[in-house]
């Protein structure tokens, strides 16, 4: 008995090292891809960001913050949240789960990217105005942004009917991004200490190294983004699946003690 | 010891921890994403894991 479990248990550890490599896991060519870009263009960044680019004139050293606070606060207000938005609208349009799951997967990576964003704000703040944190409007309302997109997964971890739980959750997913309006203006509408546009496409107040380390960054922020996106959607929709198949099993058992 | 005999003035006081904690939480929220990712493929058969195509 022994000697057959033995060799059952070889013979899986024999299919499973047999098995190509993206038989277990998220991984695919597409991820590697951007894995491989999100690695050489941090790699690039970090040198550019810390060694090559030059100190500024009146911040010093805590400029080198810019170069992933505003790639951050971009990749996350704008784009990760984007999708979590167009996700939302197709999903109560059509019922696609798919979009359901790409719009929670996105809003996951938008959290993360967003507490990075206020996280590296306040460290540059401390050195530009005095203090961590003021409650200025393009702040407050990026905290604001914060806690709707948790409140949003929240929603998503809810214990409902599945279809009722999207539900909420599409609206909620629609509902945040008119936030992201007041983010995006805050600056122009109120009185702020936050500056306002970062790079005016007429009149950049950047150059030579710090835009390219600038430009980095985002490139940086958008791989790191993209290759977390892909991974992060293809475990929500094995987590669907396994749902189901754990509800068919339930319901199986229980026809099977009705009929006994 | 204060920033100055460390070699922290002028900013690099905050920037170090900005960027640790960047690319530490996206590291972190990397690994915890693939292991989740490996634990339910190795859970589910192959005809569950469509997006692989």
């Amino acid at each position: 008995m022994t000697r057959v479990t033995t060799t059952q248990s070889e013979d899986a550890k024999s299919a499973k090292s047999k098995a190509p490599r993206d038989a277990f896991g998220t991984a695919s060519k597409l991820t590697r891809v951007f894995g491989v870009a999100a690695f050489v263009l941090t790699s690039a960044l970090l040198v550019f960001a810390l060694v090559i680019s030059p100190p500024e004139v009146i911040q010093g050293e805590s400029v080198r913050l810019f170069y992933i606070h505003v790639p951050s606060a971009i990749v996350s207000l704008y784009l990760a949240f984007s999708i979590t938005l167009v996700g939302s609208i197709i999903y109560l349009r059509k019922k696609s789960i798919f979009w359901d799951l790409m719009a929670g997967a996105a809003a996951e990576i938008g959290v993360i990217f967003c507490a990075i964003t206020l996280i590296t704000g306040m460290l540059w703040g401390r050195p530009t105005w005095g203090v961590y944190w003021k409650w200025d409007p393009r702040l407050t309302s990026t905290a604001v942004s914060f806690l709707l997109y948790v409140g949003y997964l929240a929603v998503r971890k809810l214990e409902l009917p599945p279809h009722v739980r999207r539900q909420r959750a599409a609206i909620l997913g629609i509902i945040s991004f008119a936030n992201l309006i007041i983010v995006r203006y805050s600056v122009q509408w109120w009185r702020s200490l936050h500056q306002g546009t970062t790079l005016d496409p007429v009149d950049t107040q950047l150059d030579g190294s710090m835009l390219f380390s600038f430009f980095l960054g985002m490139l940086a922020m958008i791989a790191i983004g993209a290759w977390l996106l892909v991974h992060r959607f293809r475990v929500a929709w094995m987590e669907e699946r396994k749902a189901e198949q754990s509800l068919a099993a339930a319901i199986v058992e229980r026809q099977s003690e009705g009929r006994s | 010891m204060d920033a100055v005999v460390l070699g922290l003035e002028d900013g690099w006081q905050y920037v170090v921890p900005g960027y640790a904690i960047t690319f530490g939480l996206i590291g972190i929220y990397a690994v915890w994403v693939v292991r989740r990712g490996r634990k339910l493929s190795a859970e589910l058969p192959d005809d569950e894991r469509r997006f692989l195509d």
